[in-house]
C-alpha cells in the first residue's frame, strides 16, 4: 500500500540573491524578467492537478487574471509574498497565485505540497516573541518594545524596554519579568505577570526644579495575547508598578498598554 | 521517513536564524546554536540520504523520496527596507529636510507593520527673526529627530500604467501609529498619520510617495498647544 505524501515546503528569503538580483536590475539596462531568467534553474517545479491554475497581475485579490495553466502543466515557484506565490509556466509567463490554489498542484513524485504557515498551534508552542505595546503609564504617555522566551508553553520570561513620554517629565523604564499563561492553547490567553526592574525619570527641561533620579521598581500585572492571524499577536495588559524611591513613600503607578508582537 | 523530516526540521532552522540574523543581531547566537546542531548531526543541506530498505516481498523500489530532499526552499520577501527623504514643516520653525529610514513587515497583502526613524533641522520662528533677540533654543536644540511605528494597510492596490505596454503594481496605503520626537530639549509622545502610493518597479524595488502629519505636544511659546509638522517625502524600498 502506498500512503499518501505530504511534503511541507518552508519559507525563508534569501536575501543574498536577492540583493543579486535588485542590482542587476538598476545597475544593468536589462529588464527585471532577464535578470530572474539568469538566477533559475533552482526553483522547485510543480505540476497543475486543478482543472486550471490561475495567474493573476499582482499579489492580491483585486489583481486580473491574465494567464492560465492546464491540469498536467509544470510550473516553477520563483517566490512568494505573504500569502501569493510568483510563478512561471512551461512558456516563461510570469504571474502571481494563491496559496490555496498552490496547495492543490503537485510535486514530481505526485505527493501534495502544504506550505508552511504559522498557526494557532504555533502560537501556544511558540519558543519567541517580540512585539510594540504602547498606552498609558500614570498619565504618561509609554511606548514599549518586549522580547520573550518561552521556558515552557505556560512559563515565559520577558525584557522589556519603554520610553515614558509625560506633561512634567520623561524617562525610560527597563524591566524583567515572568509571565504565566493558564490556557495557552485558547486562541485568547490570559495570563499574569510579575517582574522587577529599574526606571529612570527626568523633569522637562522647561520645569526648572526637580532632578533626574534612578528608583527601582516592581510589578504585577494581568492581559491576554490574542492570536490573529500568521505570526501575529494582539495583545492588552494592565500592571501595576511600585516605584521604591528615596523618600518616605514608595510610589504607585498603574500602567495600561496594548499592542502587537510576533512570533518565531 | 523519520529521518528524512529530521533533515527538513535542520533546514528549517538553519534558514530561519538566517533571516533572523539579517533583522536582529540579538539572535546570532541562536544561529550559532543552529549551526552546531546540523554539525553534530552530520547532516549538511548536500548529503544524501541513503536508499529507503526494501521491505521483505515488495517487488516495486520506491525511489520518490531522495530527489524531494535537494529542492530549494521557497524565497519569502514579505520585509520591505528603504530610505526616502523630503520636506519637513516644523511649526513655527520652519521648513527643512527631512530624511530618514524604513522597515515593514507585510503580515497580509492588505495589512503591514512598519517603523520609521527620521532627521530634521528646526530654523527660526518668525518672532526670533522680528525682535533680533536671544534665540529661544541652541542648535542642537533645533534637530529634530523622531522615531515611529506605525500599522498600515493597502487601501487601493492596483495596477499603473506607462504608456500602452507597461503594467506596474501599485498601491495606495494609509499608515498610523506612534512613536516620540525629540526637539526643543524634550522627547515629546508622537501620533502620526498619513498616506502614501507605492510603485514596484519590479518584484523587489518600489519607489513611494509618503506624506505623513506628526502630532506633538509643546509649550515652548507660552500655552501648551499641539503642533502639526507635515512631511512629505520620497522614498525607495526594497523587498527581501
Amino acid at each position: 500500500m502506498l500512503e499518501r505524501n505530504i511534503t511541507t515546503i518552508l519559507s525563508t528569503s534569501r536575501s543574498i540573491r536577492a540583493l543579486f538580483i535588485a542590482v542587476l536590475a538598476v545597475v544593468t539596462t536589462q529588464t527585471p524578467n532577464t535578470a530572474i531568467a539568469q538566477a533559475a534553474g533552482e526553483y522547485r517545479t510543480v505540476s497543475v492537478a486543478d482543472p486550471y491554475l490561475e495567474m493573476h497581475t499582482g499579489p492580491g485579490r483585486g489583481y486580473p487574471v491574465f494567464h492560465v495553466v492546464d491540469r498536467g502543466a509544470d510550473i516553477e515557484i520563483i517566490m512568494r509574498r505573504t500569502d501569493w506565490f510568483q510563478v512561471r509556466a512551461a512558456d516563461g509567463t510570469e504571474g502571481w497565485v494563491d496559496r490555496t490554489q498552490m496547495e492543490r498542484t503537485l510535486q514530481p513524485s505526485g505527493s501534495e505540497i502544504q506550505f508552511a504557515e504559522a498557526n494557532l498551534q504555533d502560537f501556544t508552542d511558540s519558543t519567541w516573541e517580540m512585539g510594540v505595546l504602547a498606552g498609558d503609564f500614570g498619565g504618561a504617555n509609554i511606548v514599549s518594545v518586549f522580547g520573550g522566551y518561552s521556558v515552557n508553553p505556560n512559563v515565559s520570561i520577558e525584557v522589556w524596554g519603554s520610553q515614558i513620554l509625560g506633561n512634567f517629565s520623561n524617562g525610560w523604564m527597563g524591566s524583567v519579568n515572568l509571565t504565566h499563561e493558564a490556557w495557552p492553547d485558547w486562541r485568547v490567553s490570559p495570563f499574569f505577570t510579575l517582574g522587577t526592574g529599574v526606571i529612570h525619570t527626568e523633569p522637562k527641561s522647561t520645569i526648572i526644579q526637580g532632578e533626574d533620579r534612578t528608583d527601582q521598581v516592581a510589578h504585577a500585572g494581568a492581559g491576554f495575547r490574542v492570536y490573529a492571524t500568521r505570526r501575529f499577536i494582539l495583545r492588552a495588559e494592565f500592571k501595576s508598578y511600585v516605584v521604591f524611591t528615596s523618600r518616605d513613600d514608595n510610589e504607585e503607578v498603574e500602567e495600561w498598554k496594548v499592542g502587537f508582537a510576533f512570533f518565531f | 521517513m523519520e529521518s528524512r523530516f529530521r533533515l527538513l526540521f535542520l533546514e528549517r532552522c538553519s534558514r530561519r536564524s538566517a533571516k533572523l540574523f539579517v533583522l536582529i543581531p540579538l539572535f546570532a547566537f541562536v544561529l550559532s546554536g543552529c549551526a552546531a546542531t546540523k554539525n553534530l548531526f552530520g547532516l549538511g543541506e548536500e548529503e544524501a540520504l541513503p536508499p529507503a530498505e526494501i521491505p521483505e516481498g515488495q517487488v516495486i523500489e520506491p525511489e520518490v523520496q531522495r530527489r524531494e530532499i535537494k529542492e530549494p526552499d521557497i524565497d519569502s520577501e514579505d520585509f520591505e527596507i528603504g530610505a526616502f527623504a523630503g520636506v519637513m514643516s516644523i511649526e513655527d520653525f520652519g521648513s527643512d529636510l527631512v530624511y530618514g529610514v524604513r522597515l515593514a513587515y507585510h503580515v497580509t497583502e492588505g495589512f503591514f507593520v512598519e517603523g520609521s526613524v527620521g532627521q530634521s533641522e528646526g530654523g527660526l520662528t518668525s518672532f526670533e527673526v522680528l525682535s533680533g533677540g536671544a534665540p529661544l533654543l541652541s542648535e542642537s536644540e533645533r534637530t529634530l529627530t523622531y522615531y515611529n511605528l506605525n500599522v498600515g494597510y493597502n487601501i487601493l492596490p492596483g495596477e499603473g500604467f506607462v504608456g500602452a505596454g507597461r503594467a506596474y503594481n501599485t498601491a495606495l496605503y494609509l499608515s498610523a501609529g506612534l512613536g516620540s520626537t525629540s526637539f526643543a530639549g524634550d522627547d515629546r509622545f508622537t501620533v502620526n498619520f498619513g498616506a502614501g502610493y507605492r510603485f514596484l518597479l519590479n518584484d523587489s524595488i518600489a519607489l513611494h510617495v509618503d506624506f505623513r502629519d506628526h502630532l506633538f505636544d509643546i509649550d515652548l511659546l507660552g500655552d501648551e498647544k499641539t503642533a502639526h509638522n507635515l512631511e512629505g517625502s520620497l522614498g525607495v524600498t526594497w523587498f527581501f
